[in-house]
């Protein structure tokens, strides 16, 4: 069991020992999570509906804090931080959730220019990456569509790109490619690997086990009721920190 | 700054339409109730301050001896006696002609050749103001005075008189700013409720922004500008209506010259009060949105 062992700090990007979340008065839905993510890898998240994935990756992009236990990002304790210091880690993170959450007013051009924008980048440093994403994800010529007029597959593209527009240095996203063709599924994946090779880390919730096998040297977390299993044992002992 | 800047491109984070719906007309409607009970309360303010600047030092004596001839001298040597006094400002014969012209409109003889009028035994009145703030040492200066220059004549201040319309005046003018102040209560409810409202509309995006780094900082500051606009709208709108209601009254009331009408007025002061209470309602509109939209923030994550 991976939460027999103590975590091993020593430059992890992330940091969780002994967290455990509970909504309420209810029992915890994780449990003794511990597990160090370091920087530049690639890893995805698996286990059953209800296991706890998307609770996990909600106190990895900074909107839940933990019940009990120790979080760091960036080498900071994310559990005493003050409120206001944390969107300046919120802007070095990248989320893609399951529904999108895209803001339906806007246009698929505007989602996708909002973390540029918010973080201060002016309209004239903004429209080149902009227009290559949009490119990029194929829907150059749908860039003023809203939301609602989007393919489900559509909007999850428009989503990722996003999440990646800023270059961010933590990646997390929650099933990115539920609602895309096998096809795009890959060329989405590869973007995760293009972003990976260039320092970012990736955290993937995915149900998809063929997803899995198709980046290398990439690792797994398996949640089972609200506990952190570790089968190929590189989450505790990264090949890197191996002695 | 009463409206925040934000740049173009962040106020399309919030939908085109307006907010609040009914907000700016509820704001219009109260601030036009405000400007109102301001300029009452203003008016009424000045006619119970003119009042009693008239009545604090004013006495009349009234000198009624039976034989015309007596009661004009007794009132020619009061006069006199009176001016001459350190303690008197002024001192003045009312003249029979005015008592009868004032006598006249009840009589319903506005000519003076009223014979009724004319036979009447009228009082001969001695108005006389006094200098200063201290009315005691006067008074009993001006009792001496009068039994020895008029036996008999009595001594009406002003102030035993009208005193108490002043009072109520003054009452009135003090309810006119409780008015003023409930209203604002009002409006900035009106303002907290818009903002409660506008966060639950918008929890979504609010959401979206914070986890992509937003501060509250600038979630604030998209939500209280377009509240301080809604409610601009909202005031001016109730500003024109109220200063449209205020020029017609003034006019109506410019054709009334008698008594107390006269000392209703707003003066520059009020005018100016009336100007400025627009721009603080804005101003406490968007400062109400603000710490409201921060406290509302503060809950979320």
């Amino acid at each position: 069991m991976t939460d027999a062992a103590p975590a091993r700090p020593g430059g992890a990007m992330v940091e969780f020992d002994g967290v455990g979340l509970r909504y309420g008065p209810d029992a915890e839905v994780l449990c003794d999570i511990s597990f160090n993510l370091q920087p530049g890898s690639f890893y995805f998240l698996t286990g059953a509906s209800g296991a706890g994935k998307t609770s996990l990756l909600k106190m990895l992009y900074l909107a839940q804090r933990p019940s009990r236990g120790i979080v760091r990002l960036f080498g900071e304790d994310l559990v005493a931080m003050p409120r206001h210091r944390l969107p300046g880690f919120r802007r070095r993170i990248g989320v893609v959730f399951q529904d999108f959450r895209l803001i339906p007013h806007l246009s698929a051009r505007d989602n996708i220019a909002l973390p540029l924008r918010i973080a201060g980048v002016s309209e004239e440093d903004l429209s080149g990456p902009v227009g290559e994403m949009l490119s990029w994800i194929g829907l150059g010529d749908r860039a003023e569509a809203r939301p609602a007029t989007l393919s489900g597959g559509e909007q999850q593209r428009v989503a990722i790109a996003r999440a990646v527009i800023a270059r961010p240095q933590l990646l997390v996203a929650d099933e990115p490619t539920g609602n895309v063709d096998p096809e795009m599924a890959m060329r989405l994946l590869g973007l995760f690997e293009a972003l990976n090779r260039l320092g970012t880390t990736v955290v993937v919730a995915t149900h998809d086990i063929h997803l899995i096998s198709r980046i290398e040297n990439a690792q797994m977390m398996r949640l089972e009721r609200g506990r952190l299993s570790d089968p190929t044992g590189a989450l505790r002992y990264p090949p890197a920190n191996r002695t | 700054m009463i409206i925040p800047r934000v740049p173009v491109q962040h106020r399309r984070l919030l939908p085109d339409h307006r907010l609040s719906g009914p907000t700016p007309w509820v704001i219009a409607i109260l601030m036009m109730l405000t400007l109102l009970a301001a300029a009452a309360g203003v008016g009424l303010a000045r006619s119970a301050n003119a009042i009693g600047d008239a009545i604090a030092g004013r006495v009349t004596v009234q000198i009624v001896t039976a034989n015309p001839v007596t009661r004009a001298q007794q009132a020619a040597a009061l006069r006199r006696a009176a001016a001459a006094q350190p303690f008197v400002l002024s001192a003045r014969s009312v003249e029979p002609e005015e008592l009868q012209a004032t006598l006249g409109q009840w009589f319903g003889s506005t000519e003076g050749d009223d014979p009724v009028l004319k036979s009447l035994p009228l009082p001969a009145l001695v108005d006389i103001d006094f200098v200063g703030e201290d009315r005691a040492g006067p008074m009993r200066a001006l009792r001496t005075l009068v039994a020895r220059e008029a036996p008999g004549a009595r001594i009406i201040p002003h102030a035993e008189w009208l005193g108490p319309v002043a009072r109520l005046i003054r009452s009135l003018a003090w309810i006119a700013g409780g008015m003023v102040v409930l209203m604002a209560l009002a409006s900035a409810a009106v303002v907290i409720m818009t903002a409660r409202a506008a966060l639950g509309t918008h929890y979504a995006t609010i959401e979206m922004l914070h986890l992509i780094g937003a501060t509250d900082r600038q979630i604030t500051r998209l939500f209280q500008r377009r509240i301080a606009i809604d409610t601009a709208y909202g005031i001016l709108l109730g500003s024109l209506v109220a200063a449209a209601i205020l020029l017609l009254i003034g006019w109506q009331w410019s054709g009334v010259t008698s008594g107390l009408a006269t000392t209703a007025s707003l003066g520059p002061g009020g005018w100016a009060l009336l100007l400025a209470l627009p721009l603080l309602a804005i101003a406490l509109a968007a400062l109400t949105a603000r710490q409201t939209l921060l406290a509302a923030l503060k809950k979320i994550l």
